[in-house]
């Protein structure tokens, strides 16, 4: 009995320490931004590993998921008479909510794990190490292009997202289940606010991909050296930013609307 | 990869994205109403405005003229005071006897502003206030009336 709670309460007290070093990792990290201004291809490059390669998957998923939420709200808007709403609940859904949300759990997934899984393997082959032995700051070197990447690239891929949505909610709405195509965008831009829905929408991508990037770097740069610790980061990454993302959407939204 | 295709790969990421805001902006959200010039602005008082929202619009002859900026309530006449704002084309355009009615945009729509221009030569300027409103049917008033009506018949 006394051993459980001991193991229970140290558990806590190990996760409230992991907690603090993130922290201070994070700060770190903050602080090595600046030397970035001078060296910009290392963010180039980080932001072609974390943008341009989940370009892909965040247009393909868009697009479908706009395509199944015209489906599915002509379905209910009909019975009301009022289908030609369609272009509006697509629209709102998506700046507001799915495009920050959706595009942050595929960022999570895709590009957060790869950053954990490639930071964890430097630290387990020894290469930050050398980095540090050479008297070049890992922070710098490594860390803060990715951090900055990830930062700028979600919110960027939740307006891709949220824009190739509302075509493809346009594709299915229009030209599928015959929808005025006037309606829908008329009725769409006059629910649409630009700085409170499309502006809302890009704060919360940026809140995502600062928490997603921290995250996954610090996952990375604290994970236990070996291939199980490695693998096991990169898990941790990918369920921990899930539930930061879903939890902070949860709080955004109830702030900003 | 090469450090030349990688920059025009981010540089292609980029356009994508400037691309993806252009339509955020211009198709789907109202920005280019918000960026025209905001006109001038006028105080109509309601007794009732139902289920009017800022930003409603305002029509005359069923086209847009404006929208409602903000409604407030003012306790010394003890009516709803709404400020409409109206687009600068249609400076000079309505008579000072002009009617402010409240409609409502289909059977279940929202409700919006319609103006009804009298015969005045003189023409609202800015911050005037129109003068004959109309307030929204109430439902509730209006079955009271129906009852009324026929209990006072028979």
């Amino acid at each position: 009995m006394i051993g459980f709670l001991q193991r229970f309460g140290r558990s806590w007290i190990e996760k409230v320490e992991r907690l603090g070093r993130a922290t201070l990792f994070l700060l770190h990290m903050l602080g090595a931004l600046g030397s970035l201004v001078s060296r910009p291809s290392l963010l180039v490059k980080q932001l072609y590993a974390s943008g341009v390669m989940t370009l892909s998957i965040v247009l393909v998923s868009g697009l479908f998921v706009g395509m199944v939420l015209a489906l599915q709200a002509y379905n209910t808007l009909i019975d009301f008479g009022q289908e030609n709403r369609v272009g509006t609940l697509v629209a709102l859904t998506l700046v507001r909510e799915l495009g920050p949300v959706v595009t942050g759990l595929l960022f999570a997934g895709r590009a957060g794990s790869a950053m954990t899984a490639e930071i964890g393997l430097m630290k387990a082959t020894e290469q930050l190490s050398g980095l540090e032995m050479m008297a070049v700051d890992p922070y710098k070197r490594v860390f803060a292009p990715r951090f900055l990447a990830g930062f700028l690239a979600l919110p960027m891929l939740a307006a891709m997202f949220s824009a190739i949505g509302v075509i493809g909610g346009h594709l299915i709405g229009v030209d599928v289940l015959g929808v005025d195509a006037s309606a829908y965008w008329s009725q769409m831009q006059n629910a649409t606010s630009f700085y409170s829905d499309v502006g809302n929408g890009l704060i919360k991508g940026l809140v995502f991909g600062f928490v997603v990037s921290w995250i996954a770097i610090f996952e990375g740069a604290d994970c236990i050296p070996t291939s199980e610790g490695v693998s096991s980061a990169t898990t941790r990454t990918v369920v921990y930013s899930s539930l930061a993302i879903l939890g902070l959407d949860f709080l955004l939204t109830a702030v900003m609307f | 990869m090469n450090s030349r295709a990688i920059d025009v790969l981010v540089g292609v990421f980029m356009l994508l994205f400037f691309g993806a805001m252009f339509v955020l902006a211009m198709k789907v959200s109202n920005l280019t109403s918000l960026t025209s010039n905001p006109g001038y602005t006028l105080v109509a008082k309601f007794e009732n405005i139902g289920g009017l929202k800022p930003r409603a619009s305002v029509a005359a002859s069923g086209v847009k003229v404006g929208e409602v900026a903000a409604i407030s309530y003012d306790p010394e006449t003890f009516e709803a005071s709404v400020t409409l704002t109206i687009d600068e084309t249609f400076i000079d355009t309505f008579p000072t006897d002009t009617t402010a009615s409240i409609y409502t945009a289909g059977l279940l729509g929202e409700q919006y502003i319609g103006l009804d221009p009298g015969a005045e030569i003189d023409m609202l300027q800015n911050s005037d206030e129109i003068t004959l409103t109309q307030s929204a049917i109430v439902l509730e008033r209006l079955i009271g009336q129906v009852l009324f009506s026929r209990s006072g018949g028979s």
